[in-house]
C-alpha cells in the first residue's frame, strides 16, 4: 500500500462556538483528482485553510507524504508542495499577469528557468497575450485563470482549487474543466465546486461535506442519486 | 480562446512599466551625475553647504520611501535610525579620532537595532497599526532618553552626550588613515550626492531582482505571498534593516554637515517630516520621496525665515491635504496626468479609425459566437 | 509601612493616569477603530481650555471637569465631520491624517498661545503619611479614574445611547435600517471620546506643565494601553492600565522615569507577542 499524498486524521477546528470541522479523515493518493461538495457553511473553505496552514486545527493531524504539517508556519505547506487557488481570487492585483506567475515560479527555479517556466505556464492557460495587463483590471474569469497559472507555476504535487469555475461563462467552464484534467496528468487536485455537470466531467470520486463532517464519499453518479444529499442541498436538482 | 486584442493599456500600467524600466533609472542617474559634476563648479561653498543638506535628507527620504512606499512597512519612527546614525558617528569619532570605523558604525548600529526591533515586530506578526505605534514609541523613547543626558556624568568613552544641548564640534570625515586630511564642504557635497545616487542605484537594482519583487508583492498581498511559499517575515526584516542602514548613513552625513547633533534628530517632528516627504512625493516611486523632500525642505526653510506662519501648522496642513486629496503623491499624480493628456490625444485620433472598424468587428464576433 | 503606603498610592496614581489618559482613545479606537494620532493634542486643547477658563474667573473644578471636556467635544465634532468621516475604513490614512491634524493643532495653538509653559497649580495641597508628603490631587485623579471606569461601563451597558453606539459599531447598515443614523452616532461617539481626552488633559495639567507640545508625552502610552487592552473597551482599559501602570511605576522606582517609559514599551512588545489581540482578546472574553 503506497503512502497517500495527503491524509488528515480526526481533524477538528472550532471557532468560538462553531464546530467548523468535525473529525475529518480525508485521504488522497498521488495524482488523484477529488471533488469536494457541500452546501454553504459545510466547511469546505475552512478545510482548505487547514491544509494550507492558514488556520490551525483544534485537534487532529494533517500528513503530507507522511510528514506532519499540522503545526507549520503559513508559508511552509506551500514549500512542501501544496498550492491553492482561493475562493475569492487572491493575486497581486497591482502587478502584471507576468509578474504574478513569475513570482510563483521564481521560488523553485533559477532566474533563467523562471523566464521559460512563466512563459510556458501562461501559454498553457492561454494568457500569454495578456502578460503585461495589470491583474486587478482583468475580468473575473481571466483572473481565475491567472490564479490557476500562479498555482501551477511552482509545480506543486497537490493543488487545491476552491470554486475554479465560479462566475464563468459556459465556454470558460468547459475550458477550465479541460485544463484541470490536463493538470491532473501530473498533479493531484482537490476541487471544491457546486456545478454538478462540471464535477461529472472531471471527477471519479466525490467527497460530500455537511456541517463540517464528511458524510459520503462515492462516485458522482451515486452521490447525485442519493435522496439525502439532494435534500441537504435544499431541493437543488441534479442535472 | 477569446481575447480582446484591442484593449488599450491603462494609464497606470504604462506609467508603472516606465518607472520600473531601466530607462527611468538611467535618466535619474544621468541627471544626478550631471549635477554631481556641474554644481561644485558653479556654486560657491555657501550654496554647496545648503545643497548638501538637501542631498543628505534625500537619502533619508529614500530610506522610508523604500521601506514604506515599496515594502508597505509603516514605520513612524524612521528618525530613530537617523538619530542613531548621527549620534553613533559623533560618539565614535570623538573616541576614535579616525573617522573610518565611526562611519561604518553609523550604518551598522542602526541596522542592528532595526534587526532586533524588526524581529520582535515581524516574527510576532504584529499588524500595521502596532507597527506604527511601536516605531513611534521607540523614537519618542530615544528622544527622551538622549534628552535627559545633560549632566557631565553621561558619557560614552570620552564623548559627553550633552542631553538637550547635543554634541557640538563633531570631527568631520577624514581620508581613511590620514586624520588631518579632513573633508571640505565641497567634498562633503560630492560625497553626499554620490551617496544619494549610489543608494538610488542600489535600490533600483534590488527592486528589479527577486528580493525587491518579493518585497513589493508582500505589500500587495501578503497572504498570497505566503501561499506561494515565501516567508514574508524574512523579507520584511531585511527591508526594515536595509532602510535603517540607509537612514543611519544619512544621519552620519548630517552630523558631518552641521558638525553638531542634538536630540531633535529623534524627534516626532523629524519623523513626521520624513513621512510627509514620502507622501507628498509619492510612495511607490524612488524619485518621488526625493522630490518631496527637496520641496518640503525648501518650504520649511522659507517658513523658518519669517515669523508669521508656524511651520507645524503648514506641515500638518500639507499632510492632511495630501492624505485626503492626493494620496498617491506628486510624482505619480503628475505622471498620470501627463499620460492622460497623451492618451486623450491618441484617442481622438483613434476614434476616427474605430468608426471604420466597427462594422468589420461586428461580423467577426458574430462568426465567433456561431463557432462556440 | 509608610513607604508601602506611598508606593501603593504612586502605583495607583500611575494606573489611574493611564486610565484617564487612555479613556478617550479607548472610546474612539475601541468603538470606531479610528486611530487618532491627534489624541495627545486633544488633551493639550483641554488643558489650554481649562487654563483660559480659569483666567476668565471660572472655578477651577468647573474649568477642569466641565469646560475642558465641552470645548474639546465641540472641536471633536467639527473635526469628525470635516476630516475623519472621509477616512472610515482606511486605517493607515486615518493615522496619517490625524498625525497631520496633530501638527496642525500644535501649530495653531503655538501661534496663539506661544511656546512658553503655562500651568495650573495643584489644588488641595499636600497631606502627610509618616515622614512623606503626598499631593492630595493624586487622590482626586485616582477617584476620577474610578468614576470614569464605572460610568463608561454603565453608559455602554445600561443606557440606550450605549446600546445604540455598540450596535452601530458592529453593524452600521442594520442600525441604518432601524432608523438610527450612523453618521450621528459616529459624531456623538467621537465627541465623547474627544471630551474624555480633553478632560484628561485638563485634569493632568496641574501635575505636568502645559505647553503646545505636551501631547507627545501621552500619545504613546495611551495607544499602548488601548491596544494592549484588547477589544473589550472598559475591561481592556482597566486591565491594561493596571498592567502597564504597575510596570511603569515599579521600573521608575527602580531607576529613572525615562527608564520607566522604556519598561512600559518593552512590556508592551512582550505582551503583544504573547497576546496579539490584547488582554481581553484572551481573558475576560465577552466582557464589555
Amino acid at each position: 500500500m503506497t503512502q497517500p499524498l495527503l491524509e488528515t486524521r480526526k481533524l477538528n477546528v472550532r471557532f468560538g462556538g462553531v464546530h467548523a470541522t468535525r473529525d475529518i479523515d480525508f485521504t488522497l493518493a498521488e495524482a488523484e483528482l477529488r471533488c469536494v461538495i457541500g452546501p454553504n457553511g459545510a466547511g469546505k473553505s475552512t478545510f482548505f485553510k487547514l491544509l494550507t496552514g492558514q488556520v490551525k486545527p483544534t485537534s487532529g493531524e494533517i500528513l503530507f507524504r507522511g510528514k506532519d504539517i499540522t503545526a507549520m508556519q503559513p508559508h511552509e505547506p506551500a514549500r512542501l508542495g501544496i498550492g491553492i487557488k482561493t475562493q475569492v481570487p487572491s493575486l497581486f492585483n497591482g502587478l502584471s499577469v507576468w509578474d504574478n506567475v513569475w513570482l510563483a515560479a521564481r521560488r523553485v527555479n533559477t532566474p533563467m528557468q523562471t523566464e521559460r517556466v512563466t512563459r510556458e505556464v501562461l501559454e498553457r492557460v492561454g494568457l500569454l497575450s495578456h502578460r503585461d495587463a495589470i491583474t486587478g483590471l482583468l475580468a473575473h474569469g481571466e483572473r481565475q485563470w491567472v490564479e490557476l497559472a500562479v498555482v501551477i507555476a511552482a509545480d506543486p504535487p497537490l493543488i487545491l482549487l476552491d470554486e475554479p469555475a465560479a462566475g464563468m461563462s459556459d465556454a470558460e467552464v468547459a475550458r477550465t474543466a479541460d485544463l484541470i484534467l490536463e493538470i491532473n496528468r501530473r498533479h493531484a487536485l482537490v476541487v471544491v465546486e457546486h456545478d454538478m455537470s462540471f464535477i461529472r466531467r472531471i471527477a471519479k470520486k466525490v467527497t460530500v461535506l455537511h456541517q463540517g463532517a464528511i458524510i459520503r464519499e462515492d462516485t458522482p453518479e451515486r452521490i447525485m442519486s442519493d435522496p439525502f444529499i439532494q435534500q441537504i442541498y435544499l431541493g437543488k436538482k441534479p442535472h | 480562446m477569446p481575447v480582446n486584442a484591442n484593449r488599450t493599456i491603462p494609464v497606470a500600467d504604462a506609467l508603472s512599466r516606465f518607472s520600473r524600466s531601466w530607462k527611468s533609472a538611467a535618466l535619474a542617474l544621468a541627471v544626478g551625475s550631471i549635477m554631481l559634476i556641474v554644481l561644485p563648479r558653479v556654486l560657491d561653498d555657501f550654496a554647496l553647504v545648503q545643497a548638501t543638506v538637501y542631498a543628505v535628507m534625500a537619502i533619508l527620504a529614500l530610506s522610508l520611501g523604500f521601506v514604506w512606499g515599496f515594502g508597505g512597512i509603516l514605520c513612524f519612527g524612521q528618525s530613530a535610525f537617523f538619530g542613531l546614525g548621527a549620534y553613533t558617528y559623533a560618539i565614535a569619532v570623538t573616541n576614535m579620532g579616525d573617522s573610518t570605523v565611526p562611519f561604518m558604525l553609523a550604518i551598522v548600529l542602526p541596522a542592528a537595532f532595526a534587526a532586533v526591533l524588526g524581529y520582535l515586530i515581524f516574527y510576532g506578526r504584529l499588524s500595521d497599526v502596532y507597527m506604527g505605534v511601536i516605531t513611534l514609541t521607540v523614537t519618542l523613547i530615544l528622544f527622551n532618553l538622549v534628552n535627559s543626558t545633560a549632566g557631565p556624568e553621561w558619557k560614552i568613552g570620552s564623548a559627553a552626550l550633552g542631553g538637550f544641548n547635543g554634541i557640538p564640534n563633531i570631527a568631520p570625515l577624514n581620508t581613511p588613515g590620514n586624520i588631518d586630511d579632513v573633508i571640505s564642504p565641497r567634498g562633503l557635497f560630492e560625497l553626499s550626492l554620490a551617496a544619494l545616487l549610489g543608494v538610488y542605484f542600489l535600490l533600483r537594482v534590488l527592486l528589479a531582482f527577486k528580493m525587491g519583487r518579493v518585497i513589493v508583492a508582500s505589500k500587495e498581498n501578503e497572504q498570497r505571498l505566503l501561499l506561494l511559499g515565501y516567508d514574508s517575515r524574512v523579507y520584511k526584516l531585511l527591508t526594515f534593516v536595509l532602510g535603517a542602514a540607509i537612514a543611519g548613513l544619512s544621519g552620519c552625513l548630517f552630523a558631518n554637515w552641521g558638525a553638531f547633533t542634538s536630540p531633535t534628530v529623534f524627534g516626532l517632528a523629524q519623523s513626521a517630516q520624513i513621512i510627509i516627504w514620502v507622501i507628498v512625493g509619492g510612495p511607490g516611486t524612488l524619485v518621488g520621496p526625493v522630490i518631496g523632500c527637496v520641496a518640503i525642505q525648501w518650504l520649511t526653510t522659507q517658513i523658518g525665515t519669517q515669523q508669521t506662519i508656524n511651520s507645524n501648522l503648514v506641515l500638518g496642513a500639507i499632510l492632511v491635504v495630501f492624505v485626503l486629496m492626493v494620496p498617491k503623491g506628486i510624482v505619480p499624480s503628475l505622471g498620470e496626468l501627463g499620460m492622460k493628456l497623451v492618451g486623450a490625444a491618441r484617442r481622438t485620433r483613434r476614434s476616427a479609425d474605430d468608426t471604420r472598424n466597427v462594422a468589420q468587428d461586428d461580423t467577426h464576433s458574430a462568426s465567433r459566437e456561431e463557432a462556440a | 509601612m509608610d513607604l508601602a503606603a506611598i508606593i501603593l498610592i504612586q502605583v495607583l496614581y500611575a494606573i489611574a493616569s493611564l486610565v484617564v489618559i487612555s479613556s478617550g482613545l479607548a472610546v474612539i479606537f475601541g468603538m470606531m477603530k479610528v486611530i487618532n494620532l491627534a489624541h495627545g493634542e486633544f488633551m493639550m486643547l483641554g488643558a489650554y481650555a481649562a487654563i483660559e477658563a480659569i483666567r476668565f474667573g471660572v472655578n477651577l473644578w468647573v474649568a477642569i471637569l466641565v469646560v475642558a471636556p465641552l470645548v474639546v467635544a465641540l472641536i471633536g465634532v467639527v473635526l469628525e465631520r470635516v476630516f475623519i468621516r472621509r477616512l472610515y475604513g482606511r486605517m493607515i490614512d486615518t493615522m496619517l491624517a490625524t498625525w497631520g491634524l496633530s501638527l496642525l493643532l500644535i501649530g495653531v495653538v503655538t501661534s496663539i498661545a506661544g511656546n512658553t509653559t503655562a500651568g495650573i497649580s495643584a489644588p488641595l495641597g499636600n497631606f502627610a503619611i509618616g515622614g512623606y508628603s503626598v499631593s492630595s490631587y493624586t487622590l482626586v485623579i485616582i477617584a476620577v479614574a474610578v468614576v470614569l471606569g464605572v460610568a463608561l461601563r454603565w453608559v455602554l451597558l445600561h443606557t440606550s445611547l450605549g446600546l445604540i453606539a455598540r450596535g452601530t459599531m458592529q453593524n452600521p447598515q442594520m442600525a441604518d435600517a432601524l432608523g438610527i443614523a450612523p453618521g450621528r452616532v459616529y459624531s456623538a461617539t467621537f465627541a465623547i471620546g474627544a471630551a474624555l481626552s480633553g478632560l484628561a488633559g485638563a485634569l493632568l495639567a496641574p501635575m505636568t506643565g502645559v505647553v503646545p507640545t505636551m501631547g507627545g508625552a501621552f500619545i504613546a502610552k495611551a495607544f499602548i494601553t488601548v491596544i494592549g487592552g484588547g477589544p473589550a473597551i472598559v475591561a481592556g482599559l482597566v486591565s491594561s492600565s493596571m498592567l502597564f501602570g504597575a510596570i511603569n511605576q515599579v521600573a521608575t522606582f527602580a531607576s529613572t522615569p525615562v527608564l520607566g517609559e522604556v519598561a512600559l514599551l518593552v512590556g508592551a512588545i512582550v505582551m503583544l507577542r504573547l497576546l496579539p489581540r490584547g488582554i481581553t482578546g484572551r481573558f475576560f472574553k465577552g466582557a464589555l
